[in-house]
């Protein structure tokens, strides 16, 4: 176990420097002078742009900012933001909104995709199975700005029944809409999933065995049914996590939500290399916990996963 | 209820399966009867609707299965009208189950204690903690399990087949039902661990005075377990009676069929041939005794060269063994084994799970790196081969594995798979390619139209025949066979046995067979390969081991052999 996880955090150190660099390349390579685009439409004085360039680096060469700025994530020094504020700070700000957001998203989507996908696999073939397969086709063909849209259109400005924007208020019932839609572009690959596992596992040898022994319905289906079932959803919901920021993302933009992935798209807009690559560093250590932390998970749901 | 009315009885069950190409029935018209204490088997190869009955008296069919027409009297009740509620309350309290597959018959994400003490909790045998906690530990220890206490807490992964089927079994005992119902309880199990296990049910079984019915595909094995038979064939009962009579006597055309291809019978009728010099009277289209005399004589009179083509000395595997926490420690699959394979005849080599003879084959196909010793293909050392060596060696020595249906390459079509070791070792064109494998084809028995087949539209036993085949593709002059047999039907087992004897003395083939079963080693093999725990037991001549065992272990193999000690009329 303990050597599982060490090596598992091992693993994560290359990945560590290979987004880092793969993203700080791609932001180096973006068209543009950042500084320059500080100024507008005014023509700064030479010596002030210098001394601007000067002050984040960019006079020097690309492989020296790299490592300049790897040095610095090392001594929690994540940078300043070319509107002069500390990125830590603006991440400390942003990252709980997000948080937030998205524990609601997928909560929201693990009881629905659980719940509906183990009642369609029972009811294979029938008027609910095909029902539930239409919507989520629906809404697997759906991107998810459209249904943002749509939610936004109708739910909050036709009927009223929440506000368009978040803004500055950030309470979770106020971030019910926009975590609505993110749990909804995240449902339909789960809902199949979890239907198709409850359709194999009801076609195992041992769920005809525990019916032998005089057990019921009642307790076959969740206990010799939903737990084999949940394995595979439970893996999948760890590699969802990108989609997840992805959504998060557009939905954040839509609902204007002060979280992480308004923010990194706004940045990326602006070119600000230290607010991106901050934030991207953040979101891939997170990503790398999450999904030791989803395996460890896994090994809990099934005792023949032993890590050794 | 008096003891001369049946416990149960089935009265004209027809069971039917709704398919892709609509209803079809599967058992037609079937009808039996169970006596109290009773032990009766239904026989018959797979698709002959021996467990679609056994499922059909509780209830257990699939989704598309369904009973339409006849009763299941139990105890005077029809089963067949019960709601869902009322069968279930007879299943397990009234009428216990033992599946076929240990392996995939408990579930692997919960413990055994849990899984034995909702059985008990469910039948309502004990309520308390307590009780339950005791009453499970009971019916673990009179599965015959050591140290229940402890076993409860570990999961199925932790147990071996014969300990997970010890568990089923007492699961399906654990309310002291009237009637348990086996279906094939140990055909996943090597031969000594099915006596120990059946010796365990009958035992119980006598104790509570419970009727069984036993469902399996060896014959021998039913004659040897139940006092009364039933030999079913495309869902009809075509014979009925009492079991050595039917064995000693058979009277429909497929009982002889069965009698003849059941290599545990064989067997023993190979011995009464070997000891009395009499000669065999064929038993039907397949008859493995004589299948088996018939080589003997064939490889007396051809007075073959000995020069071995195959050797193996002081041959040792070990395989590190992770414990955790970055230890580890030595298992030796292998110990210091030797013996040699002369060129056109059979060596078997046997012994029962974990006892290092599949090892020892992928060593010597050179799919598994050799820790110690040498093994030698015709003169050259395997371990000191390069690649462009090793490709050679494969193209004179090829496999046939255990699972028809893992072995082949479901994505492609039979001509392909056949075909594949002709591409690789770029033998011919196109064209002779494919020349060669309707010759194949034609070799093996099957219709040259199976060339653009893919192989879920074929049968087991075709499946096995396209697996030879491709091993023979390559005119290969050694063919290593894994278990080529153990998953087939008795009847499939018995063509396939009677293609590959006519294969090697066709082409001269030697042949390495690795089994568990000791029957079928007495019908194919020259010399026998006894092991254990990685080492050799005892070696030598098939007749001479069988006839004569030295050693205490191959005895105790011998013995298992069901029906062994059944007499028939031969």
């Amino acid at each position: 176990m303990l050597r599982y996880i060490l090596l598992r955090i091992l693993q994560a150190v290359p990945v560590f420097f290979g987004t880092t660099f793969l993203i700080y390349f791609m932001v180096f390579a973006m068209p543009g002078d950042p500084i320059l685009a500080m100024f507008g439409d005014k023509t700064p004085n030479p010596a002030v742009l210098e001394a601007l360039r000067a002050q984040y680096n960019l006079d020097k060469p690309f492989i020296v900012q790299y490592l300049l700025y790897i040095g610095d994530i090392f001594q929690g020094n994540f940078g300043i933001s070319y509107s002069g504020r500390e990125v830590s700070e603006i991440l400390v700000r942003t990252f709980p909104v997000t948080l937030k957001l998205a524990v609601m998203a997928v909560v929201l989507e693990l009881i629905l995709s659980i719940s509906i996908g183990l009642f369609s696999g029972i009811r294979k073939g029938k008027f609910f199975d095909n029902a539930m397969l239409i919507i989520s086709l629906v809404l697997m063909s759906l991107p998810i700005f459209v249904i943002a849209f749509l939610a936004q259109f109708f739910v909050a400005i036709q009927w009223g029944w929440a506000s368009p924007t978040v803004g500055g208020n950030t309470a979770w019932w106020n971030m019910l809409l926009p975590a609505i839609v993110l749990a909804l572009s995240l449902y339909a690959t789960s809902m199949r999933l979890m239907r198709g596992s409850t359709v194999e596992t009801l076609g195992n040898d041992f769920v005809r065995t525990a019916y032998s022994k005089g057990l019921g319905r009642r307790r076959v289906i969740p206990v010799h049914v939903l737990r084999n079932s949940l394995i595979p959803v439970v893996t999948n919901s760890a590699t969802n996590f990108g989609i997840l920021i992805v959504g998060a993302t557009v939905t954040e933009g839509i609902f204007n939500v002060p979280g992480v992935g308004n923010t990194l798209f706004q940045a990326i807009v602006r070119g600000e290399r230290p607010t991106v690559v901050s934030f991207v560093t953040v979101l891939v250590i997170f990503y790398v916990f999450l999904n030791i932390l989803v395996d460890l998970l896994y090994a809990v749901l099934d005792p023949r996963i032993r890590y050794v | 209820m008096t003891a001369s009315e049946p416990l149960l009885s089935i009265r004209d069950l027809t069971i039917g399966f709704s398919t892709q190409n609509g209803f079809a029935e599967a058992l037609h018209g079937v009808s039996f009867d169970v006596m109290p204490g009773e032990t009766v088997a239904i026989v018959g190869e797979s698709g002959s609707g021996k467990s679609t009955t056994a499922h059909g008296i509780i209830n257990l069919l699939p989704e598309n299965g369904k009973v339409t027409g006849g009763e299941v009297l139990f105890e005077g009740c029809d089963l067949v009208k019960l709601s869902r509620n009322e069968i279930e309350s007879v299943r397990g309290r009234e009428i216990g189950f033992v599946p076929q597959d240990p392996m995939s018959n408990l579930n692997p994400v919960w413990s055994i204690g849990f899984q034995v003490k909702e059985t008990i909790r469910a039948n309502g045998i004990a309520t308390s903690k307590r009780d339950v906690e005791k009453h499970a530990i009971d019916v673990l220890k009179q599965a015959g399990l050591d140290d229940a206490e402890r076993r409860l807490g570990q999961f199925p992964h932790q147990f071996s087949g014969g300990m997970r089927q010890r568990v089923l079994i007492g699961m399906g005992l654990s309310a002291t039902p009237k009637l348990l119902i086996a279906d094939e309880p140990t055909s996943a199990l090597d031969v000594t661990v099915q006596r120990v296990i059946l010796d365990n049910l009958a035992e119980l079984t006598m104790l509570n005075n419970t009727a069984v019915l036993f469902i399996t595909h060896d014959l021998g094995l039913a004659a040897e377990r139940a006092e009364k038979l039933i030999v079913m064939y495309k869902g009809n009962i075509v014979e009925a009676g009492d079991s050595r009579e039917i064995l000693q006597n058979p009277q429909h055309p497929y009982t002889r069929r069965l009698v003849a291809a059941a290599p545990s019978l064989a067997s023993q009728r190979i011995q009464a041939a070997v000891e009395h010099k009499t000669v065999d009277e064929p038993g039907g289209e397949f008859d493995l005794a004589l299948a088996a005399e018939e080589r003997v004589h064939e490889i007396d009179a051809e007075k073959h060269d000995s020069t071995p083509v195959i050797e193996v000395t002081n041959l040792t595997k070990t395989f590190k063994i992770r414990r955790g926490n970055f230890r580890s420690e030595n298992f030796t699959a292998v110990n210091n084994v030797s013996f040699s394979v002369a060129k056109g005849t059979t060596t078997a080599l046997v012994g029962e799970s974990g006892s290092g003879k599949s090892t020892i084959a992928k060593m010597a196909l050179g799919l598994e790196s050799i820790t110690s010793g040498s093994i030698s293909i015709e003169g050259a050392d395997l371990a000191s081969m390069k690649r462009s060596g090793l490709m050679t060696l494969r193209r004179r020595m090829q496999p046939v594995f255990q699972d028809p249906y893992g072995s082949l390459d479901p994505m492609r079509n039979i001509g392909d798979i056949i075909g594949e070791p002709l591409r690789v070792h770029k033998f011919g064109t196109a064209s002779e390619r494919s020349q060669r494998v309707r010759e194949l084809l034609d070799q093996v028995a099957l219709p040259q139209e199976l060339f653009n087949r893919y192989p879920n539209e074929l049968s087991g036993g075709q499946r096995q025949r396209i697996a030879i085949a491709r091993a023979l593709a390559l005119k290969p002059d050694i063919v290593v066979l894994d278990e080529a047999v153990s998953a087939l039907d008795v009847l499939v087992q018995a063509q396939i046995l009677q293609l590959l004897a006519e294969l090697q003395s066709e082409l001269g083939l030697t042949y390495l067979f690795i089994t568990h079963d000791l029957a079928v080693v007495r019908v194919i093999a020259d010399n026998v390969v006894v092991m254990q725990k990685g080492e050799i037991v005892e070696t030598g001549p098939t007749d001479e081991v069988f006839g004569n065992p030295r050693e205490a272990y191959t005895q105790n193999l011998l013995d298992a052999i069901p029906g062994a000690n059944i007499e028939l009329a031969v």
